[in-house]
């Protein structure tokens, strides 16, 4: 078996198939996979051609050979793999003597889509394309899957998740690299040696985009960080396009001998991409065939990742965000009950600015989905932020849900020492992969002594191992206690870490706030407590990285202790404080505008200033009345009557939202009910990725106090249906921008004036006009976002 | 005011109208975000065409059907397709900006815009310098979408130029592409130099439109 050879000596891929089909006379877009049936002597040639220069994994004719991608009326997909499959195999027939292999590779490129958020392909429905394929290839016969040419994490996950679950076969991946070592989605190569790792693929490498020297610094850091054998397959170059015609310049001999480099540096399977031909392969093997390999050597790291960066714990300590967690928060309770998803989202976000490193995500409340609204926030939050996310969950379906559809290699909040956490937790850490945090409590309790936790963490360690699951993808978690009730308790957990770090050698993590309930002032007690653990070797805090004391504690415990080089982050902390303040407080003094006037202006930091300060003074409803009110009015005939434009009106816009929320703030400290506002859907129809329109109404709607609840964008007419029914919506805004998309805004007001009659509809989008919004029978065409106000208060009018 | 700069506030629906400085620095912050996360690839290639009448073109294995494309090739003998985009990340900042502050989500929006039409022009003049040395001569470029030349030829233009691979560049089920800031189109390719061609946007028979060039 090919697994046996890996990482054990020099094996020798194919070269490119593309070009050669081109030279051949595939027209431009046709399916090069339709060869595989009518063009069988080509694709067999190319392939013997291929094995006589030297290759031992040959891949099969099918890059685009999947439902997504692959669209020929006249064949079957299956018929074309196992066609494809063949034509290996019987080209290799001739070679195989003297104890010879050949390798059947079936061949994976990407779908062509992009995946939700960004794209509309659903996780799932690549995930069952891909899954296809793998089927059709393990039946026709072939050795090993091969993923390659990828250049989107999302999808490599679902591809590799397809190939690790419904085959046996061992599985090989191979992106697409820029020079700067990113994909065109944004991960870069730590990132994807985290994800592939931990979704324990075979072999690991890089393919196309790149010559073989522009290959070389980026396989230099992939040795760094990977523990598993590098397939490197290069261009004949980087591609040049002249007069349109894209063309490789690199030759045969100078291709071999950049390709020792690489086996010298690392690689040892390796093989061509575009532009590379037999030539390329046979002067290749010729001059590689006896080089010695460098082995993959383990490595150590304790690595998360998104699709976009990666965080390695190790040197200093990172922050957990702990923010997005519905614990003893009314208003955070209050959003994952109405699904308020940009609350959630801008908690995220205004963490990651305040210096989180990765965000902690629980929405563990009783009356809700927890495993739907899980996904829902995981894959929102992907859409906003590329910090690592850590899925904090006791409930089994929500937590492998969301690991599924992470993004990345996630970290996992938490496992424990009692037999049955483990027995939940490990085999989705091995499935999924992911950095696990273990809590040092079991069947008894939690141990008050330090021998008891480090014994509970020996046990959690042991018992991961069964599953292969190494100690770098652990941290654990000591326990922070209550001093006020255990007294001792510092001190315990203190030690305990230090051991945990030393003594196992494994990473650590603690929820820091813990230690000061019942205390008053308790920021003084967390943020010295942070210090000390910190100082004992504390890998990563869960932290509110709000609160500027833990911060203060952060930047000068790493400031203090050299892990902070020439003071650049405490200095970009800290070194503009003083100025900063007496400039905020000039400001003030030579500001003697009004609320309504800030609003106009659209400054927002002045309306959230002047509202503080006319709360002291006048009631929370006379400011909504007689400053923001006439304010947006102002601004919105302005920019009726053309001298407001867009910008200015979502300034303004902005600046009253501002306003709006400190107001809301002091009328629930006092406890006062808010009163029920007319609730109004909004949403981008199917289909259509384009939601700024949709927005800018939104934030205008909000403004006027309607209360908006967003579907977001693409989205089904059922799902709006089904909203409209169980809240007895009374008023829809869709938005669609292009004619292709239109058409879904016309089924779902189909589908309205059937299950829900009462309900009107607004529209609005770049295609639209009122002849076409009538034609598809809504209620009112809106030119521009302010009509949509206007004709609300219309419909909702003496209410 | 840069070129760009100017640009932007046209799609903002400015029209001749006076730019208050607010917006002006907006525009700006737009711009130096932007210049952070666009990955700007692009691919091209030439294909040799034919009329099969005057509203119908043969290109490959590709036929389309539309006078408005027609009528922009007439007299040529090959089309260069191209596909150009500004990258996913910059949806990612819009969207991220989106949640908050949808004021500097538009700005972005009309910057990233113009960021991208700029890039069309560069891409288009490099290829005219190329082709001018064969004594070829280029067409304004024309994108599916416009006039009577449907969207749905998008699929086509991305399938023959590999688009998804190349650049990253991909379609959405109902022919959007993603990531949103991206352009294909076709240039045509002449040995006649054709003058006085009126160009972009004034083409468009959509007359009343906010962000018209030729009557604001």
């Amino acid at each position: 078996m090919i697994k046996e050879r890996l990482g054990k000596e020099l094996l020798f891929f194919d070269g490119g198939m593309g070009t050669l089909l081109q030279e051949r006379g595939l027209a431009p877009g046709e399916l090069p996979e339709t060869w595989n049936l009518t063009h069988v002597e080509d694709i067999r040639s190319i392939h013997s051609a291929y094995i006589e220069a030297g290759s031992d994994i040959v891949l099969t004719n099918t890059f685009g050979a999947n439902a997504l991608k692959f669209h020929d009326d006249r064949y079957q997909l299956e018929e074309i793999v196992s066609a494809a499959v063949q034509h290996v195999k019987q080209a290799a027939k001739p070679f195989i003597q003297n104890g010879r292999r050949v390798y059947t590779a079936l061949d994976i490129g990407p779908s062509g889509k992009l995946l939700k958020p960004m794209g509309d392909l659903e996780f799932g429905t690549a995930y069952r394309a891909f899954r296809e394929v793998v089927q059709y290839g393990e039946k026709a016969g072939v050795d090993l899957i091969h993923i390659e040419t990828m250049s989107d994490t999302y999808e490599i996950k679902a591809a590799v998740l397809a190939a690790k679950e419904n085959t046996n076969l061992p599985v090989f991946v191979t992106a697409i690299f820029d020079e700067r070592g990113k994909l065109l989605t944004g991960a870069d190569i730590p990132s994807l040696v985290a994800l592939l790792e931990g979704l324990r693929v075979d072999a690991i490498g890089l393919n196309c985009g790149l010559g073989p020297s522009q290959m070389l610094p980026l396989l230099e850091t992939l040795r760094e960080y990977t523990s598993l054998p590098i397939i490197i397959k290069p261009n004949a170059g980087l591609p040049k396009q002249r007069n349109g015609e894209t063309s490789y310049d690199v030759t045969p001999d100078t291709f071999a001998s950049l390709m020792q480099q690489i086996v010298q540096n690392g690689a040892c399977i390796i093989g061509g991409c575009c532009g590379t031909t037999p030539d390329h392969i046979r002067k290749m093997t010729e001059v590689c065939r006896n080089l010695p390999i460098q082995p993959p050597v383990p490595k150590q790291r304790t690595i998360v990742s998104s699709y976009g960066q990666f965080v390695e714990l190790g040197t200093g300590s990172k922050i957990i965000g702990e923010r997005i967690n519905p614990t003893g928060k009314k208003r955070f309770k209050q959003a994952l009950k109405e699904q308020d998803i940009d609350y959630i989202l801008n908690e995220g976000i205004t963490q990651e600015e305040h210096g989180a490193h990765i965000l902690d995500v629980n929405v563990g409340l009783p009356d809700i989905d927890e495993a739907q609204t899980m996904r829902t926030v995981v894959q929102e939050l992907q859409s906003v932020t590329s910090l690592p996310l850590q899925i904090d969950t006791v409930n089994a379906n929500a937590m492998e849900q969301a690991m599924r559809i992470y993004n990345g290699k996630p970290m996992v909040n938490s496992v424990s020492g009692k037999q049955e956490s483990m027995d939940m937790v490990f085999p989705l850490v091995k499935r999924y992969g992911g950095v696990v945090v273990g809590l040092t409590l079991d069947e008894s309790g939690i141990p008050s002594t330090v021998q008891g936790r480090i014994e509970i963490a020996e046990k959690i360690i042991r018992e991961a191992e069964k599953y292969g699951i190494p100690k770098k993808d652990l941290v654990i978690d000591v326990l922070t206690m209550t001093v006020s009730s255990e007294p001792n308790g510092a001190i315990v957990t203190l030690e305990a870490l230090r051991r945990v770090r030393e003594e196992l050698g494994v990473h650590t993590v603690l929820g820091v706030s813990n230690i000061s309930f019942g205390l008053p002032n308790r920021a003084v007690i967390n943020s010295n407590f942070y210090t000390m653990a910190l100082q004992q070797g504390l890998s990563a805090g869960i932290i509110n990285p709000s609160s500027e004391d833990m911060m203060r504690s952060f930047y000068a415990f790493h400031a203090l202790m050299n892990l902070d080089s020439n003071f650049e982050q405490y200095i970009d902390r800290f070194g503009q404080t003083q100025t900063a303040t007496t400039d905020s407080k000039e400001k003030k003094v030579s500001s003697h505008r009004s609320l309504q006037s800030a609003i106009e202006k659209g400054l927002k930091e002045e309306a959230r200033e002047l509202t503080t300060t006319l709360l002291k003074t006048e009631q929370p409803l006379d400011i909504i009345n007689q400053h923001l009110i006439p304010a947006l009015d102002t601004v919105g005939k302005g920019f009726e009557k053309g001298t407001v434009f867009l910008p200015q009106l979502l300034m303004s816009a902005e600046s009253a939202k501002a306003a709006f929320a400190i107001i809301k703030d002091i009328i629930k400290d006092f406890g006062a009910e808010t009163q029920t506002k007319e609730k109004i859907v909004l949403a981008t129809v199917k289909g259509d990725i384009h939601d700024i329109g949709k927005n800018i109404v939104k934030v205008l709607l909000e403004n006027y106090g309607f209360s908006v609840i967003d579907l977001g964008k693409d989205v089904a007419p059922e799902r709006i249906v089904q909203t409209v029914q169980e809240q007895g919506i009374r008023l829809v805004g869709l938005s669609a921008l292009m004619t292709t998309t239109v058409v879904s805004m016309e089924q779902t007001i189909q589908m309205l004036r059937r299950e829900a009659p009462a309900c009107k509809v607004m529209v609005g989008g770049a295609v639209l006009n009122q002849e076409y919004a009538d034609m598809i029978g809504a209620d009112f065409y809106g030119k521009d976002a302010m009509q949509s106000v206007y004709y609300a208060q219309e419909v909702f009018q003496g209410e | 005011m840069t070129s760009r700069e100017k640009e932007a506030i046209r799609y903002l629906g400015y029209g001749s109208h006076t730019v208050d400085e607010k917006t002006i620095s907006m525009i700006a912050d737009a711009f130096s975000s932007l210049d952070q996360v666009v990955q700007k690839r692009s691919v091209c290639r030439i294909f040799d065409m034919v009329f099969v009448d005057a509203s119908r073109i043969q290109i490959g294995n590709l036929e389309i059907q539309s006078k408005n494309l027609g009528k922009n090739l007439k007299g040529c003998c090959k089309v260069a397709m191209f596909g150009a985009t500004l990258g996913i990340n910059v949806d990612r900042l819009i969207q991220r900006t989106s949640i908050l502050n949808m004021a500097d989500a538009v700005a972005l929006q009309a910057c990233a815009a113009a960021i991208l039409e700029e890039y069309c022009d560069e891409i288009q003049r490099e290829l005219e310098e190329q082709m001018q040395e064969s004594g070829y001569y280029l067409r304004p470029r024309f994108s599916p979408g416009y006039g009577d030349f449907s969207i749905e030829y998008q699929s086509s233009v991305i399938a023959m130029l590999d688009c998804s691979k190349t650049i990253g560049l991909t379609l959405t089920d109902s022919c959007m592409m993603a990531p949103t800031k991206s352009v294909t189109a076709l240039i045509g390719i002449s040995d006649t130099k054709l003058s006085c061609h009126r160009q972009g946007c004034e083409v468009c028979t959509k007359t009343d439109c906010l962000y018209r060039r030729d009557t604001i």
